[in-house]
């Protein structure tokens, strides 16, 4: 029960994203279309699970002097060992990824549950927790892209959704939806819905 | 608490691990990783002459299509040394123009037409951009293009390895009536309709879509010597 909670308190209580507000840098840059925004969430998914198993698994013997460094090596192996693979065997979504998948080694989600959590607890909950984190970042991801690419292109995984007849009424597809700034203003606005249903989240 | 020795050691074998086990997944992976790559280069060879191919039938489809392939100088002179599918153009677009290798690759389809397929390489504006132009016999008209990127932004620069964008390059020519050398040409704003040398650039992409014309430019040009002599035979 306790286990099935770091799993499912990051879709909402603890979201990475809009509680936490960790991990923003890439919600910006990989979210103008849903199928990169949706490998990336698998991919950060895989690295901060198993990021958190290593390291909790080695948390009683880092020194607490060098523990970011160990920590940074941990995760730049794994996305190291994540891009290979990608290239090796599903290339051409490694290739749709291109510099993304480097990025996730600066997501800040990853450093934070290092930190916040692995450093302090067992390898099978800092397990869960990661998968949890990574989901919970993922969701939020996959909101913002779906709106981004559906108002801002038109499309859906890359296909055409809106009737031909609404662009010949004059519809436009909004150019600022591509552009960053876009996103931080969907993020804030997510960040308002959810805090007008879970009032115990607004600051006093 | 850990001493420094406990420290330096640690670290020490951490960063020894590390480089161990990444250095045992990039050789293990090497192989299949250059594979892909070589397979890519064949579907992007066979998708300028719109041969669509899967990774795993475009081997088949390269060795039935592409019946021809050899690598010439910037003067029309074959060079028999070196096998055109060999050549790196990274390495080629260093050099001067006239000391290029310009590799050539014929395809030759069911009804026995010929495409000449010419490899172009450039800059975007995060990186490095490429593609391959497919001419018809005359050497003059489009019949394909192919073109793919690093890092351009999505759906603003990246947009140009849509077949949106790349089936606009069919039917334009390269020379004009006087036979010189215009390339065609990507226009901020939109090309006219009728305009057989120019298409329409990517808004929100105005310095891809320039790179992309100025590769083309530059990639084909160091052939012109050589498509005006087989122009000449005919």
């Amino acid at each position: 029960m306790k286990n099935l909670k770091l799993i499912t308190s990051p879709f909402n209580l603890n979201n990475p994203i809009t509680v936490q507000v960790l991990g923003i840098c890439s919600s910006l840059a990989v979210t103008v279309q849903l199928k990169p925004a949706i490998v990336m969430a698998l991919s950060v998914t895989v690295v901060t699970a198993f990021s958190n198993l290593i390291i909790s698994a080695l948390r009683n013997t880092i020194p607490s002097r060098i523990r970011i460094i160990v920590q940074l090596v941990v995760i730049a192996a794994l996305v190291i060992i994540v891009d290979q693979l990608l290239k090796a065997y599903v290339y051409d979504v490694s290739k749709k990824l291109s510099v993304f998948v480097g990025l996730i080694i600066t997501n800040c989600i990853l450093m934070g549950r290092l930190e916040a959590y692995a450093m302090a607890n067992k390898p099978w909950p800092s397990f869960l927790d990661g998968i949890g984190n990574g989901l919970g970042y993922g969701l939020i991801l996959v909101i913002i892209a779906f709106i981004r690419e559906l108002l801002g292109s038109g499309t859906l995984f890359g296909f055409h959704v809106i009737p031909q007849a609404f662009y010949n009424l004059g519809y436009l597809n909004n150019g600022m939806l591509i552009l960053p700034p876009m996103a931080l203003i969907l993020i804030g606005v997510i960040i308002w819905v959810q805090r007008s249903f879970n009032r115990s989240l607004i600051e006093k | 608490m850990f001493s420094n020795r406990y420290i330096l050691i640690y670290s020490t074998v951490m960063v020894i691990i590390v480089a161990v086990a990444l250095t045992f997944v990039a050789v293990l992976l090497k192989p299949a990783q250059l594979n892909n790559i070589r397979v890519e280069k064949m579907q992007n060879i066979l998708k300028s002459v719109h041969i669509e191919s899967t990774p795993k039938n475009a081997e088949e489809l390269y060795k039935k299509f592409i019946s021809e392939s050899f690598v010439i100088s910037t003067k029309g002179v074959l060079n028999n040394e070196i096998k055109a599918f060999d050549v790196d153009l990274y390495l080629e677009m260093k050099k001067k123009p006239e000391e290029r290798n310009l590799p050539v690759f014929v395809c030759t389809k069911d009804d026995a037409s010929r495409y000449f397929i010419i490899p172009v390489r450039g800059k975007g504006l995060w990186g490095p951009i490429w593609g391959y132009v497919s001419l018809k016999d005359d050497l003059n008209t489009i019949e394909g293009t192919m073109f793919d990127h690093k890092g351009e932004t999505p759906g603003l620069g990246a947009e140009i390895n849509t077949s949106v964008f790349q089936d606009q390059f069919i039917g334009k020519t390269i020379f004009d009536e006087k036979d010189n050398f215009v390339s065609v040409n990507v226009i901020k704003g939109g090309a006219k309709p009728d305009d057989i040398h120019c298409v329409d650039a990517i808004s929100g992409g105005t310095i891809t879509s320039k790179g992309l014309e100025d590769m083309i430019r530059e990639g084909i040009n160091p052939y012109v010597a050589y498509f005006k002599e087989q122009m000449k035979k005919k």
